[in-house]
């Protein structure tokens, strides 16, 4: 038992504590050209000359100027440049050597050389030389960020963004939970489903839906075009696009709100549910019987009790919009932010430093959201624990109608951004060809990873959903069940709660650095379905380790002693007992890894290989590449097959519950 | 410690032995060198307000909370340091521990597989354990289909299955109504008696001990304050604490005057005074049900003559609180039964002689447990 704790233990240490640990000390590598330590000689047919220093000579040519030697590890000079008379006819020789020992040398024939030997090199072979950049440690790029107004200035985007979109979303959830919760309206059922639908898509498909409606092209345009005429649109919709009123198009700050509050809205509806639905009809029963106005009762006993589940919403949001890749990628035009700087400095300017230190930046945010969470938690737990009546609510013609219309609204627009992305899918050419099609669905003559990529996607979350479920679930019972070994539990509940604070984006960028260093005896699983795996398992740890965590704590704490009394193994009870009271748990987290295998592109979009490309990473390619219809077939894809399995995954609970857990009822 | 009376039990085989026993929880001492011997088909009590190490020192015995320092030996073998699967015993939890999606039958026979038993003798041997705890047609239920009686049998009958040496009862009544649990109390010891089972029950409950025990071990603060048949701690309570802990007991602050004689605040008693010496400050004990009201002589041995203060109506009798100046500040509770106060016409404010007996008077050094 403690070894195989041992070995988790272990699996957290190398897909979580190491790679972070990698990646923090990258953020601090800084690389200079260090010319000041390299000598060259000359023979032009008259014997060797004297010994040139390459700063002395650079900076005499103009060439080097002292503030420009910064640069990436990837950074080479070729060190011709240090002679504008080089022609690789001439019968010259050159010598070239370090100075000292421990600098970054240069390439000579292919090969490094860091020693301080001359290399007597024809100018055929002097042509090849580069000189490389030093390795030191240090600040540097903090202060080239910090001195960076184009990557600063997305520290401040990023902060609006989430600000704005976690008031907007936390309002809205709200009233739309207490609708659920409060009011007698009909078809509840109906509107919870379909508030939990953008889960079940990439939060990038929402980006799509909004541009199809009101982008350049706008389908809201077309329709008012349609019923009213052309000239009676034009003016209304040139002031609402063009600023009259406030942000002037869905591309930028306004879209990535829109669709943040989209993708963010059921995470939130969760949590304020739960947070109102543990309300003590007691508490309204005093109220009333003491005459409070509604209102007063409203903001002394609703949102009071009520107030941890939005604290913790609110930060969840937060969380989940700052580190959001998917939505500001899309719709987010020249709209700069952290999790998409981390993208352009590593897949488009290869400067993984710099990478590594927006990852930092954008760690400090997610670290305290996601600590003030975790404290609001526990206080919420507290007020659980009371002993309440729960609250019925009463039906009122009025308040059930006016809450009946509001969840319309919502469910009209959930379901609308999806039905818009169908409709543009299967169109041929919009808004020219209106025609229906399935070109779109043709994913394999797109820039983006074809059918291949859509199998890969289903095989990937289903190994994420095996393995990530026996993982987390055995891990839990060892924190939960385990005995003695008090520190090794208590760190590994620490790491298994560390994930949830760690962006996508960061754990992606920190798994190059860890897994594809050559040194790394693990280097073999980079570039394969292993790390993708491995990846999407730790990206989603913590939350199915709190469900798995949850569900023990609700067993006897004695069934083990029991167990031991009887002289049966803890594997016994554990096959017999444990997994099969708590199974709803355990199918539980399968499905929530699965979706979220299916939909995740801010970790994976660092680590696919050609082979191994991803339905969701597909949708951000065509994106990208300008196949928008087909962007929004592919995600299209993912929703029809998570809808699918999670309706598999209803008959499946439903199915096992009969059998396995007879017991429950009385 | 007092080792009172357990003179006619020595000839017996001890089964279990516990010697210096010592648990630690950080900084917290739950049980402190606790030295005990249990004999074979015994059945014996831990009591003791919550807190006071009983369930640590059952914990101990099962092996579940491997103590810090001492010897555990059962059956003449030391087990000290055995996991809870090598030792030889059967337990049974306040809360049952039933594995709720397992039926009856297949609960009670969990211990048994895995022991090279055939399924028809294991079938046979849950057939007899099911009749034996009376509950001969439930086999087929769910724990939770079963009323909380029920599935407490169906723990003890888990429990018993492979016949263990030693039976462990953590609280095993105390989730049950008042009812049941008095019920259970008498099939409990009665299945005890029938096995021939060595028993070790963990209870707070003083009249579930009372009745059940053949011996009880009255612990607090993690040391063993008394072992003793019922009658022995309840008559003769080695310490203030037993005295208070186990029924109702009057405690009067006193010093000693004399050869077996205590001075309370205006009033000379004479009882046994074990040898303290003149002036030492002691307490004096009596118990309400042990002070005679009826056909008291002024001036007798230990008649003190005191006023009816309230009197609490309890049923069957009533608590009266006698106020006394003989007594100072310090009140008596008496018990008087519902045919005395009505043929004596006793009402409250009426003044009259009682007696505290001589042999019913207990004196402990030291100031009260409580005045």
């Amino acid at each position: 038992m403690r070894a195989y704790m041992l070995v988790i233990v272990l699996y957290l240490l190398i897909a979580l504590a190491f790679p972070l640990y990698v990646m923090l000390s990258k953020s601090f590598e800084t690389y200079a050209f260090r010319f000041d330590a390299v000598e060259f000689q000359v023979d032009r047919g008259e014997g060797w000359g004297e010994t040139l220093n390459a700063m002395a000579l650079g900076e005499g040519l103009g060439v080097v100027a002292p503030g420009a030697l910064v640069t990436t590890a990837d950074g080479r000079f070729p060190a011709t440049r240090f002679f504008p008379d080089f022609s690789f006819r001439a019968k010259t020789l050159y010598r070239i050597r370090n100075t000292k020992e421990g600098s970054g040398g240069f390439l000579v024939k292919g090969r490094p050389a860091t020693g301080t030997d001359w290399f007597e090199l024809t100018s055929g072979e002097f042509r090849r030389v580069q000189i490389r950049p030093t390795q030191a440690t240090g600040t540097g790029n903090y202060l080239s960020y910090f001195s960076t107004p184009a990557l600063f200035t997305s520290i401040h985007n990023s902060l609006m963004i989430a600000v704005i979109s976690t008031i907007v979303t936390v309002t809205l959830a709200f009233l739309y939970a207490y609708a659920l919760t409060r009011s007698c309206m009909r078809f509840k059922g109906a509107f919870k489903m379909i508030a939990m639908v953008p889960i079940l898509v990439p939060s990038l498909l929402a980006g799509i839906g909004l541009i199809y409606l009101f982008g350049k092209q706008s389908l809201v345009l077309k329709v008012a075009e349609w019923a009213f005429g052309e000239e009676t649109v034009a003016p209304w919709w040139d002031m609402l696009a063009n600023g009259a009123y406030g942000p002037s198009e869905i591309y930028g700050p306004t879209g990535i709100v829109i669709a943040s509050v989209f993708f963010t809205f059921p995470h939130a509806l969760i949590i304020i549910i739960t947070a109102l639905s543990i309300a003590d009809a007691r508490l309204y029963e005093a109220a009333v019987a003491l005459r409070a106005p509604k209102p007063r009762i409203f903001w002394t006993v609703t949102i009071p009790g009520a107030r941890y589940g939005l604290i913790s919403a609110a930060f969840v949001v937060f969380n989940l919009v700052i580190t959001d890749f998917g939505v500001p990628k899309v719709i987010g035009g020249q709209f700069n932010v952290l999790a998409v700087d981390i993208y352009k400095q590593v897949i488009g300017q290869q400067n993984f430093q710099m990478g590594a230190v927006v990852s930092v930046v954008l760690l400090i945010p997610a670290l305290i959201a996601f600590t003030v969470d975790r404290i609001v938690q526990k206080k919420q737990v507290a007020l659980l624990s009371a002993r309440a009546v729960p609250y019925e609510p009463k039906p009122s013609r009025r308040f059930d109608r006016a809450m009946f219309a509001y969840c319309c609204f919502v469910a009209f627009f959930v379901l609308g951004v999806l039905a818009v992305c169908q409709y543009a899918a299967l169109i041929k050419f919009w808004p020219y060809n209106l025609s229906l099609s399935l070109g779109n669905y043709n994913f394999d003559v797109m820039d983006g990873g074809g059918w291949d990529s859509y199998a890969n996607s289903v095989r990937m979350a289903f190994y994420t959903a095996v393995v990530g479920t026996f993982m987390v679930f055995t891990g839990a019972y060892m924190v939960e069940k385990g005995k003695g070994f008090n520190s090794g539990r208590t760190g590994f509940q620490f790491l298994a709660m560390m994930p949830m604070a760690i962006p996508g984006m960061v754990l992606g960028l920190a798994y190059i650095f860890f897994f594809n260093h050559p040194n790394n005896p693990l280097n073999f699983v980079y570039g394969t379905m292993g790390i993708l795996v491995i990846c999407t398992v730790t990206h989603f740890y913590t939350v199915s380790h709190l469900t798995a965590v949850t569900a023990l704590k609700q067993m006897d704490p004695e069934f083990e002693a029991v167990s031991q009394s009887l002289k049966q193994p803890f594997t016994k009870i554990f096959a017999r007992v444990t997994v099969p009271v708590c199974l709803p748990a355990i199918l539980d987290i399968s499905i929530y890894l699965f979706v979220n295998a299916m939909t995740t592109v801010s970790a994976v979009v660092f680590l696919y290989s050609p082979d191994t490309t991803l339905a969701s990473v597909a949708v951000l390619n065509m994106d990208d590449a300008g196949d928008i219809a087909p962007a929004a077939a592919m995600g299209m894809m993912i929703f029809y097959t998570n809808a699918g399995v999670r309706l598999l995954h209803a008959g499946l609970t439903r199915g096992l519950h009969r059998r396995t857990q007879a017991w429950r009822t009385r | 410690m007092s080792e009172s009376g357990a003179g006619g039990e020595t000839d017996r085989t001890v089964y279990l032995r516990i010697e210096d026993l010592t648990k630690k929880f950080g900084g917290f001492t739950a049980l402190k060198d606790v030295t005990l011997e249990i004999y074979e088909g015994e059945f014996v009590c831990f009591l003791g307000p919550s807190g006071c190490g009983k369930t640590t020192l059952l914990r101990a015995i099962a092996g579940l909370d491997i103590q810090t320092r001492g010897r555990v030996e059962q059956a003449g073998k030391d087990i000290s340091a055995l996991p809870p699967s090598e030792r030889d015993f059967g337990i049974v939890f306040q809360s049952y521990a039933l594995f709720p999606n397992l039926t009856v039958t297949r609960n009670i026979a969990y211990g048994l597989e895995n022991r090279k038993a055939s399924r028809a003798e294991i079938a046979a041997r849950v057939t007899e354990l099911l009749d034996l705890v009376g509950l001969p047609d439930q086999g087929d239920k769910y724990p939770a289909q079963l009323s909380g009686g029920q599935q407490q049998r169906i723990a003890l009958a888990r429990a018993i299955a492979s016949s263990p040496g030693l039976l462990l009862l953590d609280e095993p009544l105390s989730a049950l109504d008042a009812k049941v649990r008095v019920h259970l109390r008498h099939e409990v010891k009665d299945l005890q008696r029938r096995l021939g089972i060595t028993t070790v029950m963990v209870t707070h409950d003083q009249e579930e001990a009372l009745t059940m025990a053949d011996r009880i071990v009255v612990m607090n603060h993690g040391v063993i304050e008394q072992i003793g048949t019922p009658l022995e701690i309840y008559r003769l309570p080695a310490t203030s604490f037993v005295a208070d802990f186990i029924g109702t007991m009057n405690f009067v602050p006193g010093t000693v005057s004399g050869p077996d004689r205590v001075r309370l605040a205006g009033v000379d008693l004479a009882c046994e005074s074990d040898g303290l010496a003149e002036g030492t400050a002691v307490t004096v004990a009596v118990r309400p049900e042990d002070i005679v009201v009826q056909s008291v002589q002024g001036g007798e041995e230990n008649a003190v003559e005191a006023r009816i203060g309230e009197m609490e109506f309890l049923g069957s009798f009533y608590r009266a609180d006698l106020v006394s100046e003989g007594l100072g500040e310090a009140r008596l509770r008496a018990d008087l039964s519902i045919n005395l106060v009505r043929s004596q016409g006793i009402n409250e404010g009426d003044a009259l002689s009682v007696l505290l007996p001589r042999e019913r008077i207990r004196i402990y050094p030291g100031s009260a447990v409580r005045g």
